[in-house]
């Protein structure tokens, strides 16, 4: 990239994040159905172990996660946080939502174009209350969906009770069997959801968004195309989207950044004029420590499917901004080390700009929740980045070795995000960031993802990205 | 102590890489059989 001090940014005009509660879904996460596959009888104990939808709403690093809640609060809660769980605790927040899984099974058959979706009729007419919506859905008796189920479908549960089946797309295409197509869609749906969300809570109408980019991790496709993808177009079109086209950008959990990076490109060349970035959840990554949560005796909390949507247009005087020109890449010649991440995505960015790692208030990295991670083994993910930030502000004689602490407490921040993959990927801060960029409580904010290409088996190398986030003060 | 020895590295995403761990006994003599990063979050 070229030296340049001057100032290109493009509008972010808002952001919503939802949380779809899918505890029946766990035991078809990645590891869960290892695990039982191997051993059945694993399902009743994870079943116990399970959250209900009000638990997992009063959940608090939840309710940071909608924006109900700061990071800052959240680190001065009594832990275990799933054992001190929020009283009143509201399903809407200030930038998301917590969706219920009767509502995602709904949302579920609504969107699949496939017939794949079938629900048991007695239990859509005892929950449901739009009889609207029933035209739009696949609805069976139980008896025919059982049969689905011994014919080869998924079954749907909610608690102990079938509800409805998931059907493979194809006999013979492994890219087509109902687990993958169910991840998939699960995919489309909840980034639609979100989408849906944030063109509603903007007043904008969806016809005026001209493009969207999907970050999500799932691999649209049959067996010739694996990974064929443009979930993006999908899920512009169930997000009633009409005049859009889109794409997808895959890079593991830097995803999202670099969605955001080309979106705002496009902007800033007078492509588009409005564009959306938008994730849906990973079913695969449901339940993922589930073996260490149960061992000692926690709820299982990878029971959520994250999605998030961000518009960006045209930067507007006083409004937040990506700063454009502080874009960084990780080269392929750079290492992947943690020192060279912060050194190619953090300090030569900045110091580009004449900025020192101290010019920036609050750092956004993978924000895992330690909750989650730390009983595993994985350790405390934000923290541990923060840690080598520190570092390598001491290293470069910009803070004292005695102020480290404090550089990670005050520009840091504790982790929330479910371990989703590519949400918990910083961009899980720009609701929080938006918010304290409005209020003066911090003039700018540095985004950094990283993405692991290495288990692709492509490359040993790792990759990253990225941004500052700032008020236009022109 | 270690020279001969057959060893399997298993570097992390946010702490040392697979092949740098692999690099390094390498160089002390050790045989790397296999080696891999891996991502835990």
């Amino acid at each position: 990239m070229s030296e340049t001090s001057k100032a290109v940014r493009v509008g972010i005009e808002g952001v919503f994040y939802s949380l779809t509660h899918v505890p029946d879904l766990v035991r078809y996460g990645s590891k869960p159905s290892r695990e039982i596959r191997a051993n059945p009888s694993l399902v009743e104990e994870l079943s116990r172990k399970l959250r209900s939808f009000a638990d997992a709403t009063a959940y608090a690093p939840h309710q940071v996660f909608i924006g109900n809640m700061t990071p800052d609060e959240l680190s001065r809660l009594p832990k275990p946080w799933y054992d001190n769980l929020l009283e009143r605790a509201l399903p809407k927040g200030a930038f998301g939502d917590v969706v219920e899984q009767e509502s995602f099974y709904g949302l579920l058959s609504q969107a699949d174009q496939f017939n794949l979706v079938s629900l048991c009729e007695p239990w859509f007419w005892d929950r449901m209350t739009k009889p609207d919506e029933a035209a739009r859905l696949r609805l069976k008796s139980f008896a025919e969906v059982e049969s689905l189920v011994r014919k080869g479908a998924l079954p749907l549960y909610s608690g102990n009770k079938l509800v409805g089946a998931f059907e493979p797309g194809h006999t013979e295409d492994a890219n087509l069997t109902a687990e993958v197509l169910l991840e998939n869609l699960a995919a489309k749906v909840t980034a639609a959801h979100s989408l849906r969300a944030l063109l509603d809570s903007l007043r904008l109408n969806p016809r005026e968004v001209d493009y969207v980019i999907s970050c999500s991790e799932e691999a649209a496709g049959d067996r010739y195309n694996r990974g064929g993808g443009n979930l993006a177009k999908a899920i512009a079109e169930e997000g009633g989207c009409e005049n859009a086209s889109g794409s997808d950008t895959k890079a593991f959990c830097a995803g999202p950044l670099y969605a955001m990076i080309h979106g705002a490109s496009l902007i800033q060349s007078s492509v588009c004029n409005r564009v959306a970035i938008v994730a849906g959840g990973s079913l695969a990554k449901l339940g993922m420590k589930f073996e260490s949560h149960l061992k000692k005796g926690m709820p299982i909390l990878e029971d959520v499917l994250g999605g998030f949507a961000v518009i960006l247009g045209p930067v507007k005087a006083g409004e937040a901004c990506l700063r454009l020109d502080s874009t960084a890449f990780h080269p392929v010649r750079a290492g992947g080390s943690p020192q060279a991440m912060a050194e190619f995505l953090v300090e030569k960015p900045l110091a580009k700009r004449g900025m020192k790692l101290t010019d920036v208030d609050r750092y956004a990295v993978e924000l895992h929740n330690p909750e989650i991670t730390v009983p595993s083994g994985s350790g405390d993910v934000p923290r541990t980045n923060y840690l080598t930030l520190a570092a390598l502000a001491f290293m470069r004689g910009q803070i004292k070795k005695d102020q480290m602490e404090d550089f990670v407490r005050g520009r840091g921040m504790v982790g929330y995000a479910p371990t989703q993959g590519h949400i918990p990927s910083a961009i899980v801060y720009l609701g929080h960031a938006l918010d304290a960029l409005r209020k003066g409580e911090i003039k700018n904010a540095l985004f950094i993802s990283k993405g692991s290409l290495f288990l692709g088996r492509m490359t040993q190398l790792s990759d990253g990205c990225s941004f500052l986030v700032e008020r236009n003060e022109d | 102590m270690l020279k001969g020895k057959k060893v399997i590295a298993i570097g992390e995403r946010d702490g040392v890489p697979g092949p740098v761990i692999a690099e390094c006994l390498g160089g002390a003599g050790l045989e790397v059989v296999f080696q891999v990063t891996e991502c835990f979050v």
